[in-house]
């Protein structure tokens, strides 16, 4: 696939060099997308890359089934931006998921056609095709679950005993044909199916067991291995391009998901290989003191005769839809002079930045929004504490109870403000099922009720004071 | 390009993609993630050349279903975090929040 022959050398070069402005763009839109200033003209720049990469790709030496090419073209592309328009910005993380995925399954797909195609045996170009056509076709089943059960289409964690022993199995399974594929001379198309349908089972097999609350972790990795598996077709294909932009996605999206586990308290392995509350399924401590309520009329006077006011968002309120009557709340107080902060934990939202995103599509600006180690110190100067919807985030026990699953989880200090109110559906525990410690202080009331209608409540309540 | 060639491509592309992510805040880790999502929906120029080197049936339908995955990573990708990104602006630089549904 790699040379050109010397007629057509100028569409060669122009290709080259249009991979290589195009790999220009990724990185610089990659680097603009990790500031929020610049954050919106990165996605450009890199879509800029994106287009001219496969415009001047039609062009490539020897290519035919223009027809098909053009049909998948247009028929992937519609489907993903119909969806990608509709979807609500709760579901961001399956969707992202799904996307990804996808890629994942294109790079198996490009292994695939190039191992029946030219059979094996080639060496170094035949493995890397075959790496990646295993990590591809793990990335694209896994993420397939991961998908499905953010989505709620697959409500429980299938576990059962020898669960390791058959992913350990199925990765024998897969990798055994394609060593053969790479060693035995012209390989086989047997060896090829066995590697990426062992490769799809062990995808299915590893993403099963784990729990929704660590989905997340679990979709950033299967981004990096896409990544990877995409630089991998790249080397097979001798295509510069998509070795730099898998590569970097790949080495970027290692980082990621190592950031993201330790938000979340939680190693990599720990997230693979056992389920939640394994560790620590027993009660954890009894806690003392009882939940003393409030009405919303004594907590929007409080709000409005406050000085400052931090509040704290969790998913729960994501679910009730409440963000945008939180905002007009906070607006309202803004205007009577309080100092209005958002304290957002790593693991508020679906995933790290998910709750920034919800904000955002509120309206909140986000220098209003401090991060854990940003605002933790101010906990101590605040009046009231807002607690909405969020519950293990703000749980002194990960400071004190050793015994305690979330043990060690840095928290947001919230019962150190002078006053805490929480705004809670109900009494249940939170998504880990431990009972929050931060309930029962002296200084916490408790106000039940469905966010949205409890910030229609406030709003009221604070307008009503003139 | 020969492999040691390649080997360097890949060692430098690996510390850059390190590097450009070392810094991020918190707040972007979610439209990140996304936007490194679609980069890699770059799968979709070997997808075509794949397919554009087919020739048994079953070639060309993997081949097909490879672009169509590819194309949807790509534009999927794009759009969503299009999306998240557009919402994110500080209070000065205000203008009235887009209507999204």
């Amino acid at each position: 696939m790699s040379g050109a022959s010397s007629g057509l050398w100028s569409a060669g070069a122009l290709i080259q060099a249009s991979y290589f402005l195009t790999a220009v763009l990724f990185i610089m839109g990659l680097k603009r997308m990790s500031s929020p200033v610049s954050a919106r003209s990165g996605i450009v720049w890199a879509g800029a890359g994106m287009l001219v990469a496969t415009v001047v790709t039609l062009a490539y030496p020897g290519m035919s089934n223009y027809p098909l090419i053009g049909a998948a073209i247009v028929l992937g592309a519609a489907l993903a931006w119909w969806s990608g328009k509709r979807v609500a910005m709760t579901n961001m993380p399956q969707m992202i998921a799904l996307y990804n995925g996808m890629g994942g399954g294109a790079a198996a797909s490009i292994a695939a056609v190039e191992l029946y195609r030219r059979g094996g045996g080639e060496g170094m170009s035949t493995a890397l095709a075959v790496a990646g056509g295993l990590i591809g076709a793990v990335s694209f089943s896994g993420s397939a679950i991961a998908f499905g059960k953010l989505q709620g289409l697959i409500q429980r964690s299938i576990r059962f005993r020898g669960q390791q022993l058959l992913s350990v199995l199925l990765l024998i399974g897969a990798v055994l044909p394609g060593v053969l594929e790479v060693v035995r001379p012209g390989g086989s198309a047997q060896y090829v199916t066995g590697l990426l349908s062992g490769a799809l089972l062990l995808g299915l097999a590893m993403t099963l067991p784990i729990g929704g609350a660590d989905m997340p972790v679990v979709i950033s990795l299967y981004n990096a291995l896409t990544g990877l598996a995409v630089g991998f077709e790249g080397f097979a294909l001798h295509n510069a391009a998509m070795i730099i932009a898998g590569t970097v996605v790949g080495s970027a999206g290692t980082l990621l998901t190592q950031l993201m586990a330790k938000a979340m308290n939680r190693s990599l392995g720990n997230v693979l290989f056992s389920g939640f509350g394994e560790s620590g399924g027993e009660a954890a401590g009894a806690v003392s003191g009882s939940l003393k309520p409030i009405e919303s009329p004594d907590v929007g006077v409080m709000l409005a005769f406050a000085q400052k006011v931090i509040v704290v968002p969790g998913y729960g309120m994501a679910v009730a839809q409440a963000q945008h009557k939180i905002w007009e709340l906070c607006q309202l107080l803004i205007e009577r002079g309080v100092t209005v902060r958002f304290a957002i934990h790593p693991v508020a939202g679906r995933m790290p930045g998910h709750m920034n995103v919800l904000l955002a599509e509120a309206g909140v600006p986000y220098d209003l929004i401090g991060d854990l180690e940003e605002i933790n110190g101010e906990f101590e100067t605040a009046d009231v504490a807002l607690i909405i919807g969020a519950n293990d985030v703000v749980n002194p026990v990960a400071r004190t109870e050793k015994s305690s699953p979330i043990y060690g989880m840095p928290i947001l200090n919230a019962d150190r403000a002078r006053n805490v109110i929480v705004i809670k559906r109900g009494k249940g525990a939170g998504f880990s099922g431990i009972e929050n410690a931060l309930f029962y202080l002296d200084n916490t009331r408790m106000l039940y009720g469905d966010a949205q209608k409890v910030g229609a409540e406030l709003i009221q309540a604070v307008k009503a004071l003139g | 390009m020969t492999g040691i060639v390649a080997l360097y491509i890949f060692m430098l592309a690996a510390f850059t993609g390190y590097e450009v992510i070392a810094r991020v805040p918190v707040i972007l880790h979610t439209p990140l993630m996304s936007g490194s999502n679609f980069v890699h929906g770059i799968v979709l120029v070997g997808a075509m050349v794949a397919l554009g080197g087919a020739h048994t049936p079953l070639e060309k339908t993997i081949g097909f279903i490879g672009v169509l995955l590819a194309a949807g990573n790509a534009v999927g990708g794009y759009v969503v975090t299009e999306r998240m990104l557009e919402m994110f602006r500080s209070s000065k630089a205000r203008t009235a929040a887009p209507e999204e549904r």
